[in-house]
């Protein structure tokens, strides 16, 4: 079946296009990209109303799915949903579940799950030790062979320097990054909170910047001297930043990826309007206004490689404690679009281009990915945004199982017409009423 | 605005409730005043040293807050709760003859609470009612055993009682 | 006055007071030969307490039975806890009950906000984990208000753990609000960070103590040593301890205050803890009567939420 996008906005920053451009989709496939495309005999034509703008498929290359083990709090298939909801073509999801994704069966359970939903594309990505206790490497030839695109201790760093310099030794053979969440264990200790004058003031145990950037120094440093890639998850602090720029600047393969929250909130939203709200605690924490810049300036000036939502979703129960009780983190896949077009590109720091290289292009490649262009001969991955379209975000309808977020209520300006995946509409938002 | 009494009267009108209550009382020594926060304390005062001063034997005199024993208290539909005054009551209240004073009795609630107030302090021989004013519409059966004066009002007045200790001069008067 | 306190925050500097003088007010009770007034009749409190706590456990059932209060207590053990039973389903079954205040002491910072947004109780914060204590504030500063004309303008040092202690931000918190100079002092890995921003001087001991009017001390706990916060209480005591020799160098009629329980020795000598210028055990009488304060203020009337 041939479907033809006339008349719309194009962004493919991979392609070096950004303009009016046909987009002739056939079966799962991208056919042709070109100017005033003719239709054949059979084609479906959508015209393509001004104000929207159609991108490679958004890739969120950061996402707990839950599944196995904690499907209270999400699955597969309602995470793919809430993914393609929020405009994602392609999520890779974390092996922190339970069992741990550190073999090819709980692998191959997820991709199962993922082909039975039939929405998004699903990528794993496995363990970098067994149950990600940081003691023996996990077969990382067989997760790569079941179909893991990268690995992770996530939830952890890689718990010792001589593994992690092993891991990004090792995972040179496959082209894998080794994704890291960067904390020293002993300086964040039991924190709950960025350390800080809020945290001093609401007595909450604090976990320095310091924490984040000392592990990212170590990655940084052993990636250099090995050759491997290391990608840096959830950044958060401006130390962390600095260490990418100087690792960069040494040629180290280092990339780095920032989500929403910290680059839009601070750590002030702890004490007001809520004070303790629950739905403010993550980790790594909502750190000081200068952090929070930081990111902010690493997005405009290219430090940043990926926006990736670290989406965490948690029942509702496990919130409902004290501050000190809940468990870190906050759901992501549908807010950020809309957050991403309100700050980033609405506000004028960045340019629609640049926001589809953070989002789609460099997760395509780290991941090494299909994806992240509009190429003839690709699969059909398309997000079909409306930068205009007036969003009140609402926790109680999102398609996340979960729905901790501490966006509920925001009004923002930018969101999400519809979603096609191998040429297939599986999401179309009824407010936008896209004839795709 | 209309003035009811002014100093000279107030003063006068003390001076003959002093006299009174000694006429009315066998024992002095038994004697003690307690005033009822706020302008019964002055008047407490200024009535046992005239007492003390008639009689030749020093009469004590304490000071009551009854705020904490009001009906009224927890039915406050807006607003703080009232101010709590200082009670003092120095000297043992078992076996006196108190004499409660305050400036002006309305309703008689503030009477029943300070009667409540003070049997919690001990077990007085008797306990007599001392006002300046009594402006009428009681709503429990209080009455006093020695007035400055009988005041009728309606409700809509209010009586305004001013003293020297507090107001910086004496005066009662009456406003619409 | 708002409906809940959680924290001093909640009371501008004129609430401060008017709580101040009431609790003057109150003290006279606790000289009556009947320590009780009928002004909570018929009103039913909670105290919650999921920590141990004698004392000020036992000075809040005090100051509620002498305003008539029907007291209720509830001693979370550590193993209900474990059981899986959360604060918000404990906080939504008393709540059932209609109490009308409810007091509560908790190990977790924050967890008297959980309660505020559950239970339409008022509810009074007794230590919320390391945030706050501001009934002991009110009280210390009942306390100083004793000895001082006023706490305006005085020079108040507080010296110990600073980044666990609750008495500490709710101190800091009442005396910048009333306008006395604060100093604080402790070894440098427990001064939590950002603290000058609460609008205090961060100093060595002998600096905070000098001409201080008033010296706090804080508790130090055994288990601090454990965190690597400092090598050993003998060596707390040598650098950060309340000798006579360290008073010495404050004005001649300061007072010594302490939140309690001390450990002698080591933030605290004896001979200071006993001294003539320790107001330590008036700390503790206090409270009775700043406690009945607050209980009073905050009873109000049943329609105050709506107003407010």
């Amino acid at each position: 079946m041939k479907r033809l996008l006339k008349g719309g906005r194009v962004v493919d920053p991979a392609n070096g296009r950004d303009g009016v451009f046909d987009i002739l989709i056939d079966g799962d496939r991208i056919a042709k990209v070109g100017v005033n495309l003719q239709a054949e005999e059979g084609t479906v034509v959508v015209s393509m109303p001004s104000g929207l703008v159609i991108t490679p498929g958004l890739i969120d290359m950061h996402v707990h799915l839950r599944e196995p083990g904690q499907e209270h709090k999400e699955t597969v298939a309602t995470g793919v949903l809430s993914a393609v909801t929020g405009g994602f073509t392609a999520v890779a999801c974390m092996p922190n579940t339970s069992p741990v994704n550190d073999n090819a069966g709980v692998t191959q359970f997820i991709l199962k799950k993922a082909a039975d939903a039939n929405l998004a594309r699903v990528y794993p990505i496995g363990a970098v030790s067994i149950g990600q206790k940081g003691d023996q490497m996990a077969e990382l030839g067989e997760l790569k062979e079941a179909g893991c695109v990268a690995v992770t201790d996530d939830g952890h760093p890689v718990r010792t320097a001589l593994l992690m310099r092993r891991a990004l030794e090792y995972t040179r053979m496959f082209d894998m990054p080794v994704i890291e969440h960067c904390e020293d264990p002993t300086l964040k200790g039991d924190g709950v909170a960025h350390e800080g004058m809020v945290a001093s003031k609401l007595g909450l145990r604090g976990i320095p910047g310091e924490a984040e950037s000392i592990m990212a120094q170590r990655d940084i440093a052993l990636a250099e001297m090995t050759g491997g890639r290391v990608h840096i998850a959830h950044m958060s602090a401006r130390q962390t930043l600095d260490a990418v720029r100087y690792g960069k600047s040494r040629g180290a393969n280092v990339t780095c990826e920032v989500a929403p929250h910290h680059f839009i909130l601070t750590d002030a939203l702890l004490a007001a309007p809520v004070p303790y709200d629950t739905n403010t605690k993550m980790n790594p924490p909502l750190r000081e206004a200068a952090d929070r810049d930081a990111m902010l300036q690493g997005i405009v000036d290219g430090s940043v490689d990926v926006i990736a939502t670290d989406h965490a979703p948690h029942h509702y129960d496990e919130k409902h404690v004290e501050f000190d009780r809940a468990p870190f983190g906050i759901t992501g896949l549908e807010t950020c679009v809309p957050l991403c077009l309100d700050r980033l590109v609405h506000s004028g720091l960045i340019s629609f281009s640049r926001l589809i290289e953070l989002l789609s292009v460099n997760p395509a490649r780290i991941l090494r990915l299909p994806g992240g262009s509009i190429t003839e001969g690709a699969p059909a991955d398309l997000t079909i945004l409306a930068p205009d379209l007036h969003v009140k975000v609402e926790a109680k309808a999102m398609k996340s199982k979960s729905k901790n977020t501490p966006f509920d209520g925001w009004e923002l300006r930018g969101g999400v017409a519809a979603t096609i995946v191998g040429g297939r509409t599986v999401y179309n938002n009824a407010a936008v009423n896209l004839a795709i | 605005m209309a003035v009811v009494l002014d100093a000279d009267r107030i003063g006068r009108t003390l001076t003959r409730i002093a006299h009174e209550i000694l006429e009315r009382t066998r024992g002095v020594e038994e004697l003690a005043f307690v005033g009822i926060q706020r302008r019964g304390v002055p008047l407490a005062r200024r009535l046992a040293t005239l007492v003390s001063g008639i009689s030749g034997t020093e009469v004590p005199v304490g000071a009551l807050d009854i705020t904490l024993y009001r009906d009224d208290l927890m039915r406050h539909s807006i607003g703080a709760q009232p101010v709590v005054g200082h009670t003092n009551i120095k000297f043992s209240i078992d076996d006196k003859r108190i004499l409660l004073v305050d400036d002006v009795l309305y309703t008689g609630r503030t009477i029943r609470a300070a009667l409540d107030a003070l049997l919690e302090f001990g077990r007085p021989q008797s306990i007599q009612l001392v006002v300046l004013v009594d402006r009428g519409h009681r709503e429990l059966p209080i009455k006093a055993d020695y007035v400055g004066k009988n005041l009728p009002t309606s409700l809509s007045q209010s009586v305004q009682v001013h003293l020297l200790e507090i107001d910086g001069q004496d005066q009662v008067e009456i406003q619409e | 006055m708002k409906k809940d306190l959680l924290s001093i925050d909640d009371l501008s500097a004129d609430e401060i007071y008017r709580v101040l003088d009431t609790a003057e007010a109150m003290r006279e009770i606790g000289e009556r030969p009947i320590k009780k007034v009928p002004t909570l009749r018929g009103k039913t409190v909670v105290n919650l307490f999921y920590e141990p706590s004698t004392r000020t456990r036992t000075s809040f059932e005090i100051a509620e039975k002498r305003l008539s209060a029907d007291t209720l207590n509830i001693a979370v053990q550590a193993s209900s806890v474990q059981k899986g039973e959360t604060l918000a389903d404990t906080a939504m079954n008393i709540e059932a009950m209609s109490p009308d205040m409810i007091v509560i002491r908790h190990s977790s910072s924050g967890a008297c906000n959980l309660l505020s947004r559950i239970c339409k109780s008022r509810i009074i914060n007794a230590g919320d984990g390391l945030h706050e204590h501001p009934t002991q504030a009110l009280l210390d500063a009942f306390t100083i208000k004793q000895h001082k004309p006023s706490i305006e303008g005085l020079k108040v040092a507080i010296v110990g753990d600073l980044l666990h202690s609750r008495v500490l931000r709710s101190n800091v918190l009442l005396l910048t609000k009333l306008g006395a100079h604060v100093f604080v002092s402790g070894p440098p890995t427990l001064v939590p960070r950002g603290i000058e921003q609460l609008g205090v001087t961060v100093a060595t001991v002998d600096d905070a103590v000098r001409d201080a009017d008033v010296v706090m001390m804080l508790r130090i706990q055994q288990e601090r040593m454990q965190g690597a916060f400092f090598p050993s209480l003998r060596e707390y005591y040598n650098l950060f301890g309340m000798t006579t020799e360290r008073v010495s160098r404050a004005k001649p009629d300061v007072i010594i205050m302490h939140p309690g329980p001390m450990n002698r020795g080591v933030e605290i000598a004896s001979e200071v803890a006993d001294g003539p210028y320790s107001v330590i055990l008036e700390q503790v009488a206090n409270g009775v009567a700043v406690r009945m304060a607050v209980l009073y203020l905050l009873a109000g009337g049943v329609e105050n939420e709506a107003a407010a």
